[in-house]
């Protein structure tokens, strides 16, 4: 296509780039009438620097945000939810504003003041994408803050979920634990110096005997406080009898620190430096395990979708009202990109709705005055009035919610790091029994050190303190790779998969319009050219694709245009009149034969021809799904009617199971059936309609076209792009478990030199405190470089397979 | 004798000195934004009349 003329425009607001047609002001194009007008109030309110600190800051504003859609922010109801805290002078609120992503962001954020007087201070986290703000209540209102935060760009996000109320995500107590023991490990360290050189002589016995009582009052905090996380879990695997790695540790931590006990008493020195060490070096294996990602929630469920509140008719006017509110024979009115909170029929307007969200049809459908619409589908268009039927709590999106199924994702899975674990102990025990048993005969005295010795020497903390540390670095070297994983167990369970579902709209393909087709008469290059010119007034994403198909010269100017919202666009050009929409807009019969999003084209009345645009299937996702479906069995579930399935097929291959018009409780009966079969089952999908298959499969890995969109709630959470890295995810998550093999092994020749004194009833402290350490550094730099030469290899991988161009 | 007590004393003050220190910082959220502090520290005030 011939549109080489011109040369890229970014818009000097979001970057992107201009489509040929950019407003001009001040020496600054910009591609849209949002981007520009947030220019011009920072350029009043003095805020230019925001531009200075980083080229291209903003969010793009094509999506223009509805004058009064913060109405709601004025209803007291609402305002208590939200607003932590206020009195006369002062009021605190958090907003989330996923727009949030550089320094300019901050910048702007911090100084809202300059732009509404009544905000007194602003403070942004970055990392939760959260900005406090401070306002003084008697100089400006809720409503006038987030519209003073949506004017230049970031549009909080308020969802029901706001209601309620929030737990810290962080564990806290982990890290006073980790700084307690660590500080007594160092100090026991450092008091046990004179004892381990007591053997030249050079010391003094009743200071040795001081610094002892001191290492048991050390030794104390980390006993009763630090290794609490231990107890507790052990604990709770003893109580499901079952015995986890935590039991054998315990032990270990319980047998040193009585004997140490009994030796201080007795006037030796005991092995306080060897159990404070352990517990920390345990402690950071623990915490770097459980690494939380603060941007991301592996746990929305709908009521992180659905907004806090609607608006309600009562008496002819809107009034917002919460969603706990609404009941049923409620007139709602919904708005143009506005989500059905409750199931109800459409009383006024013509509703085209996207159901995508729920069924992941990607075709947004048409409904009547008198017809059922269901909650999660989003208004597209104009203004409708639903009456509900059912109260929000009730509705069918949420009951998916309380199936019982989805109550508990039950431990199923146990690590094979806790059955290696139970070996470990028995053979352990076995050589305990054994020793007490051979100095029994020889000589009765030596049984309880030996015996102790051998507890303390080989308690399998080397064989969590590997699993521990290579699950943190898989977890991060994935990480940079933009698979969010929730846990350490999700790395397990991901390199046990045996089988892999799919979702197909979302997850296969794209989610914007990719692939546009035209059928009909017969275009002329000026005839292209002026479809784009008009396509290019609307901000429509169906009128940015056809423009991109037309070649995206607007080079006409077009006279008399008029966009009617859910219908169409029509306009002047030279001395032709256009049309463009759907089949009743253009006068034209509809034709059922074409799948996609269908636009119309008239010129001067008369049907011309018709515009497809479907969704396509995403880059380099067909020679992904060549390497996997070698390896697994593939499955496709899919909301969506079978006219994807030829072209599926041949993606997926002969062997895989195609699955159309799924409901979302299809989709979940699946993988129960998959599960009872004993496939281990990794689903991959997108949007609510997923949600449930998400949570039963073994493991579940929602899509996301950036991190920080919403995804229900999964285990793991993956960026679009990096979908087609999954084979090598998995080979990663299958070397973690050579990882931990491999450290267990070396931890082994460590605990077999232990076991030599330890037998011999010769274990001094002096041996106990350099093997632990070693053992436990050597491990961690172990479990380190393995795993970084494994994610080295990811990186290769990543760089050699580059995206296939064609679109399938 | 005498003088190493001390030492030892004070040595364990210092210590607990940091470790009080450390629950001070994760308590009030320090190692949880580790992007915001840095830079708002390089934006300047180029009016210089605002007082927060």
């Amino acid at each position: 296509m011939s549109d080489t003329m011109q040369t890229q425009l970014a818009c000097f607001h979001c970057g992107q780039d201009c489509h040929g047609s950019p407003i001009v002001m001040a020496e600054k194009t910009f591609c849209c009438e949002g981007c520009k007008i947030v220019y011009e109030i920072l350029h009043q309110h003095n805020l230019c620097e925001y531009y200075d600190l980083n080229a291209q800051p903003g969010v793009n504003q094509r999506m223009q945000v509805r004058k009064d859609k913060f109405a709601f922010l004025d209803d007291e109801k609402v305002q208590q939810h939200l607003i932590r805290y206020k009195d006369a002078e002062q009021a605190h609120v958090t907003f989330y504003l996923p727009q949030i992503h550089c320094s300019s962001c901050l910048w702007l954020l911090e100084n809202l003041h300059k732009l509404n007087r009544g905000v007194l201070r602003v403070t942004v986290n970055f990392s939760k994408k959260e900005a406090r703000v401070i306002y003084h209540p008697a100089q400006t209102s809720l409503r006038e803050v987030a519209e003073a935060l949506t004017s230049v760009g970031y549009e909080p996000y308020i969802s029901l979920n706001d209601m309620q109320e929030k737990k810290p995500r962080i564990q806290r107590k982990l890290v006073y634990q980790l700084g307690v023991a660590g500080f007594c490990f160092g100090n026991i360290m450092l008091l046990s110096f004179p004892e381990y050189f007591s053997g030249s002589g050079h010391t003094d016995a009743a200071m040795n005997n001081m610094f002892r009582y001191m290492n048991l009052a050390l030794s104390l905090p980390v006993f009763f406080y630090s290794a609490q996380a231990f107890y507790k879990s052990a604990w709770a695997g003893l109580k499901h009898g079952f015995l986890n790695i935590d039991v054998p540790i315990v032990l270990a931590i319980l047998v040193t620190f009585i004997r140490s006990l009994t030796e201080v008493a007795a006037g030796q020195s005991g092995y306080f430096d060897s159990m404070t060490g352990i517990v920390f070096f345990m402690l950071i294996g623990r915490i770097l395990q459980e690494k939380t990602y603060q941007g991301l929630s592996f746990d929305r469920d709908y009521t992180s979708y659905f907004p806090i509140a609607v608006s309600v008719i009562k008496d002819g006017k809107p009034v917002p009202t919460t969603l706990p509110d609404i009941k049923t024979n409620d007139t709602l009115l919904i708005h143009h990109q506005e989500l059905i909170p409750a199931d109800g029929i459409i009383s006024r307007g013509e509703a085209l709705i996207d159901y995508s969200f729920v069924t992941g049809e990607a075709a947004p459908v048409t409904k009547s005055v008198g017809e059922i619409v269901y909650a999660g589908g989003r208004q597209m268009g104009s203004n409708i009035e639903v009456l509900t039927i059912k109260e929000v709590a009730q509705s069918y999106l949420t009951s998916l919610w309380n199936r019982d199924e989805l109550q508990k994702k039950d431990d199923r899975n146990v690590s094979f790091v806790h059955l290696l674990s139970q070996y470990f102990t028995w053979v352990v025990l076995l050589i305990a029994v054994v020793t007490a048993a051979v100095w029994a005969v020889k000589d009765p005295s030596r049984i309880w050190p030996s015996v102790t010795a051998i507890l303390i020497i080989a308690c399998p903390c080397a064989l969590l303190l590997a699993s521990s540390f290579t699950n943190g670095h898989i977890l991060r070297i994935l990480s940079r790779h933009k698979l969010y994983l929730r846990n350490a167990q999700s790395i397990e369970n991901l390199a046990n998969t045996t089988h892999i579902v799919f979702d197909k709209t979302g997850t296969l393909m794209g989610k914007s319009g990719t692939e546009v087709r035209y059928f009909g008469n017969t275009l002329s290059p000026a005839q292209e050219m002026m479809i784009s010119s008009l396509a290019a007034q609307s901000t429509h994403p169906l009128s940015n694709a056809i423009n991109n198909y037309c070649g995206n010269s607007s080079q006409h100017p077009v006279k008399d245009f008029k966009e009617y919202e859910g219908k169409g666009i029509s306009g002047w050009i030279e001395d032709q009149y256009i049309r463009m929409g759907s089949a009743e807009f253009v006068g034209i019969p509809r034709s059922d034969e074409h799948d996609g999003s269908i636009v119309y084209v008239g010129f001067n009345g008369a049907p011309t021809g018709l515009f497809t645009v479907r969704n396509g299937y995403r880059p380099g996702i067909r020679s992904m799904l060549e390497t996997i479906r070698n390896h697994y069995t593939l499955s496709v579930l899919s909301g969506d009617n079978t006219r994807e399935a030829a072209s599926l097929r041949i993606l997926m291959g002969s062997s895989a199971t195609l699955r159309f018009e799924q409901k979302p409780a299809d989709k979940l009966d699946y993988i129960i059936q998959l599960q009872q079969q004993g496939e281990k089952v990794l689903m991959i999908g997108d949007g609510l309609n997923d949600a449930g298959a998400l949570r039963q499969s073994d493991t579940g890995i929602s899509v996301a076209e950036s991190a920080n969109n919403f995804t229900p709630a999964s285990d793991g959470i993956i960026e679009a792009q990096q979908l087609i890295m999954l084979p090598a995810f998995i080979r990663l998550c299958k070397a973690n478990r050579h990882i931990v093999i491999v450290s267990f092994l070396m931890s082994l020749a460590y605990n077999i030199t232990g076991l030599y004194f330890a037998v011999q009833a010769m274990l001094s402290p002096l041996v106990a405190a350099i093997l632990m350490p070693a053992s436990s550094i050597s491990i961690i730099l172990l479990t380190w470089s393995m795993s970084e030469a494994y994610g080295k290899r990811l990186s290769d991988k990543g760089f050699q397979r580059m995206p296939d161009k064609n679109h399938v | 004798m005498g003088v190493i007590i001390l030492l030892l004393g004070a040595s364990l003050a210092v210590a607990l000195g940091f470790l009080a220190a450390f629950i001070w910082s994760v308590k009030h959220g320090q190692f949880e934004d580790d992007f915001s502090p840095a830079h708002r520290i390089l934006f300047e005030d180029r009016q210089a009349n605002k007082n927060d």
